[in-house]
């Protein structure tokens, strides 16, 4: 029999700990209990055999830790090898025939996953893959990924259970006090991740007693259509008399365990602390007990590595800006790869009210394929939203999904057979919340019926690839009324026909409809509050528009979505930050390193003077004046850069006035964190500094390869390069980007900084400068650029 | 005799040291303005950080010239002149958690200079951690009748950093309180310390 089948009829007894039994037979505090599959195979076997006499219908193999970044590859192969044969035969010699299995277990590797740490994503997917082939191979039955703390970890495991084998895959998560796992996630945001890729039973083990996870258990049980599973500690821990005990005995656990099965969990075990005679009490309490079935919730769930978004409760806003559509400052920025650019719209959308983002990055002549997954993970550097990912490029959509951390959105699929084989394999294989445009071969239908229609084959095609309509959310396709006065009355009537016939979420791109009209937020936001009307789950908006957040505002207050009138009278009362413009002048601000009054003044300024007369006289001299005060001790790094940020926020606002041509005066920089260095801050510092003073900065990000930088420096051919390195370890790597670009771009000038560098060394390793901070950088970019 | 178990502890946030983390940031003199955006980072941070230890009690002794920890064998004249007169040990393992990375991350982008503030007030946070921490375990042991030395940490005076593997083996920070060790032996979160405390009865 099948677990996936026996699952559904019957409670699943797991085992109990394995740690705490071979400390009692000896294991020493420091050795690795992998080792005692081959050292000790009886005892390791024997300990399997207690579980399964105990009751146990699925028996982990004692591989916790076994992986190629504690051990070899040869030691790895025989520890696996050796830990599936001590199960196997534990399972054999058992005398009866009821129903038991073999799970691989795998463990979290110990490293955290990039940004936070220094592991690679496939790196972390290779390392899972490897222990996943070498299980299949030595014949288990099934694969349980457990006590994961980090969402991107788990992800990794996942997509390597599912890359390299056919088996069912149980995923249980470690959730602190806060139950939120270590690096943030919530219960809904697991299930979101781990049902959208497809795990066959998700649920919670160790960390903490069976009572003081069951607020985990109900929000897993509120959520989640897969079975789930729970296998907590015994309590918690203390010291008695030199002995290690835990607070619960086995009765007591075993009814705290049972009240989580008479809620609906049905695969229960124990970890930390518990022993077969725990595992014995579980059996005893639950062996009458036919389990809850599994309902389906049918909530559609979306999700970043900390949060869940749920549609069908409050209409979900989709910021619509980082999209180059009709913005030249944005095109700009995406062809001069400066993500820094998209980033600061991330934040103010967020802080705008969106309640996921849309990433769009297509423009002619960038790599959307490369371009795409490096701006989807830096977003997810700087906000925690979730991301609806939005490409026509299937490979760039490929290796975004592969790379989000969480379940995305994803924009889109639609009518067309070629488009729906395209992008339904990915939405199964990564999990995804998809679009679908109710358009086909045909284009696009001019009656609501005939796109309902299209929506409905969209529906059953999506549903032979396993998908159902919990993960599809349909557009009817808002178009600029005028060109047609009947086109919103056509999209609206969709909107309502799907939500009435087929009962699933819409959305549609907002703006659309005033295409071609003056002040288009005004029709805009009457559009937006005519498609709620008519049942709109979601909308593709811009978040700063005034009229289009008080319609949203103004429609939860009228239909009971809005507690107290919180939001309404929140936005309603809102007052503009009036700006103190007339007593401050520009240079002032600047000095003070007030970056909004820098703005505002300078939006003002700009009306009446030139920018080059507001760069040389306002902005130049208070930067000047800064950096003579930072020279002289006077101000300090703080205090500099809280000016140099006030000075850029004038320089965006004239960049926006006087367009995208309006390049930098002085010559081109590229910097970057040398290979296998992740800390930047000094280089951004660096970068915001060099920028105020007029150079054409590029900045190539972190941990970026010595060839890689060398073919931009040849691109783009740079008069200066910029180096910086924070760790000892990766002066090598510095040393031999100096190397590359001394032997191929001898005319390059290079600086050097960073806080294990001083001058001696730079020297020594070949570079033409070394920079102690942001001024002196500064200072030599400035004697480079004259000659 | 060595206790098996790892222990845990949560604390409140201990008040912050305004003029410490000035210090961190280098600010010799502060300006109504850096304060204000001290004021701001402190809010944002807030919302983000837990404080949170685990420990272990070794015995230790000292054959050959080697000492030995319980976890691990060094030999470190420093860290022996730190624990003269001890039996037992505390090491420890203290985070203010993966929060504050994630802002620093944020204005590393958005502005540096709240990324250098950030980075000024989590090194000043985990400190604060470790003297509470240590406040705390000093006052269970006079209940005792014992005293405490001072943080001892990796990579102070000749104690070699390499034993922080020893150390995230023996407290399995990870699992505890998902501190984990990167190939060059810095810790993520990057506010995180650890450090020995020799106990005297």
């Amino acid at each position: 029999m099948k677990i996936t089948d026996f699952i559904k009829k019957n409670v699943v007894i797991l085992d109990g700990g394995m740690g705490t039994l071979l400390q009692a037979k000896g294991l020493m505090p420091g050795e690795l209990p992998e080792t005692w599959n081959i050292i000790h195979p009886d005892i390791v076997s024997d300990i399997h055999k207690q579980y399964l006499d105990a009751g146990s219908n699925v028996i982990s193999t004692n591989t916790f830790g076994a992986n190629r970044l504690k051990f070899s590859s040869e030691e790895l192969e025989a520890i696996i090898a050796a830990a599936v044969e001590n199960a196997r035969r534990a399972v054999e010699s058992c005398e009866d025939n009821r129903p038991r299995w073999v799970a691989l277990d795998i463990g979290p590797t110990g490293k955290m996953l990039k940004p936070l740490g220094d592991l690679d994503f496939e790196d972390a997917v290779s390392v899972f893959a490897e222990i996943v082939r070498l299980g299949v191979r030595s014949g288990v039955d099934l694969i349980f990924i457990e006590t994961m703390s980090d969402s991107y970890e788990t992800k990794a495991a996942l997509l390597a259970a599912k890359e390299n084998s056919s088996l069912p895959v149980f995923v249980s998560n470690a959730y602190g006090e806060d139950g939120k796992l270590m690096t943030g996630a919530t219960p809904a945001a697991m299930v979101a991740l781990l049902e959208g890729m497809g795990a066959d039973a998700i649920g919670v083990n160790c960390s903490l007693g069976p009572k003081a996870l069951m607020p985990v258990v109900e929000e897993y049980l509120k959520y989640s259509s897969t079975p789930l599973i729970l296998k907590p500690n015994a309590g918690l821990p203390s010291v008695l008399n030199g002995e290690t005990v835990y607070s619960l005995s086995a009765e007591q656990f075993a009814k705290e365990v049972s009240l989580a099965v008479s809620l609906g969990v049905n695969i229960i075990g124990g970890c930390c602390g518990t022993t077969p005679e725990y595992i014995a009490a579980l059996k005893e309490k639950t062996k009458d007990v036919i389990p809850k079935p599994i309902e389906k919730k049918k909530i559609k769930l979306v999700s970043s590595y900390t949060r869940a978004v749920a549609f069908g409760q409050r209409p979900v806003l989709i910021g619509e800006r980082i999209n180059p559509t009709g913005k030249p400052r944005f095109r700009e920025a995406l062809l001069r790869w400066d993500i820094d650019y998209l980033l600061r719209e991330a934040i103010g959308e967020e802080d705008a009210g969106a309640d996921i983002l849309d990433v769009n990055v297509g423009v002619p002549g960038i790599c959307e394929a490369e371009l795409l997954p490096q701006v989807i993970s830096r977003i997810q550097e700087v906000t925690d939203l979730p991301l609806q990912i939005d490409t026509a490029d299937p490979v760039a959509m490929e290796r975004a999904l592969r790379l989000y951390n969480g379940k995305p959105m994803i924009n889109s699929v639609n009518g067309k057979a070629e488009s729906m084989a395209a992008i339904f394999p990915l939405v199964k294989k990564y999990g995804g919340a998809v679009v679908c445009l109710t358009l086909d071969e045909k284009g696009i239908p001019k009656t609501a019926e005939e796109r309902l229609a299209i929506a409905q084959k969209i529906l059953v095609e999506a549903d032979k690839y396993g998908i159902g309509p919990e993960n599809l959310i349909f557009d009817t396709l808002a178009m600029a009324v005028s060109a047609d006065k009947n086109a919103a009355k056509e999209t609206l009537s969709g909107i309502k026909l799907i939500s009435d016939t087929m009962s699933c979420d819409t959305i549609l791109g907002i703006s659309n409809v005033s295409f071609g009209l003056p002040n288009r937020d005004m029709l805009n936001a009457s559009f937006f509050t005519l498609a709620l009307a008519n049942g709109l789950t979601a909308a593709i908006i811009n978040p700063h528009s005034t009229p289009i957040m008080e319609a949203y505002r103004s429609y939860l207050a009228l239909s009971g979505l809005d507690y107290n009138f919180e939001g309404f009278i929140s936005l309603a009362t809102k007052q503009e930050k009036a700006e103190d413009i007339a007593v401050i002048d520009l240079k002032r601000a600047i000095i003070k390193g007030l970056r909004d009054r820098a703005r505002a003044i300078t939006t003002e300024l700009i009306k009446s003077k030139s920018s080059l007369d507001i760069i040389n006289e306002n902005i130049i001299p208070a930067l000047d004046e800064v950096g003579v005060g930072y020279e002289k001790r006077k101000i300090f790094l703080p205090g500099l850069l809280m000016s140099a940020e006030a000075a850029g926020a004038a320089f965006e606002v004239i960049k926006s006035v006087a367009g995208a041509d309006d390049k930098a005066t002085k010559c081109t920089v590229v910097l970057a964190t040398v290979k296998g260095d992740i800390h930047d801050i000094g280089k951004n510092i660096i970068k915001l500094i060099l920028e105020n003073y007029g150079f054409a900065v590029v900045d190539l990000g972190k941990d970026v390869s010595p060839e890689d930088i060398l073919s931009e420096v040849l691109r783009l051919d740079a008069k200066i390069v910029g180096l910086s390195a924070l760790m000892t370890t990766t002066l090598p790597a510095m040393e031999e980007t100096v190397r590359l670009i001394r032997e191929s771009a001898p005319s390059c000038r290079i600086m050097v900084g960073g806080a294990v560098l001083n001058e001696e060394y730079a020297a020594q390793i070949g570079a033409d400068f070394y920079g102690r901070d942001a001024m002196e950088a500064v200072r030599f970019a400035e004697e480079v650029n004259q000659t | 005799m060595n206790d098996n178990l790892v222990y845990i502890k949560s604390f409140a946030s201990p008040d912050v040291d305004r003029r410490e983390v000035l210090r961190y940031a280098g600010v010799r003199e502060s300006t109504e303005e850096v304060d204000l955006m001290l004021d701001e980072c402190i809010k944002e941070a807030e919302k983000v950080l837990s404080y949170k230890a685990c420990y272990r009690i070794y015995d230790i002794g000292v054959y050959d010239g080697e000492l030995d920890l319980g976890f691990a064998r060094v030999v470190s004249r420093s860290l022996l002149k730190s624990l003269d007169g001890c039996k037992r040990i505390i090491v420890f393992c203290a985070t203010v958690g993966v929060g504050i990375d994630r802002l620093i991350a944020k204005y590393t982008a958005l502005s540096p200079a709240k990324a250098v503030m950030l980075q000024a007030l989590g090194s000043e946070r985990v400190e604060a951690l470790c003297d509470s921490f240590c406040t705390e375990i000093a006052s269970e042991l006079e209940e005792n009748g014992g005293t405490c030395t001072r943080r001892f940490s990796p990579g102070y005076g000749d104690l070699p950093l390499d034993i922080q593997r020893e150390v995230f083996s023996s407290l399995e920070c990870t699992k505890r309180i998902g501190v984990s060790l990167g190939d060059n032996l810095f810790m993520t979160p990057t506010k995180s310390v650890t450090a020995i405390i020799g106990i005297k009865m």
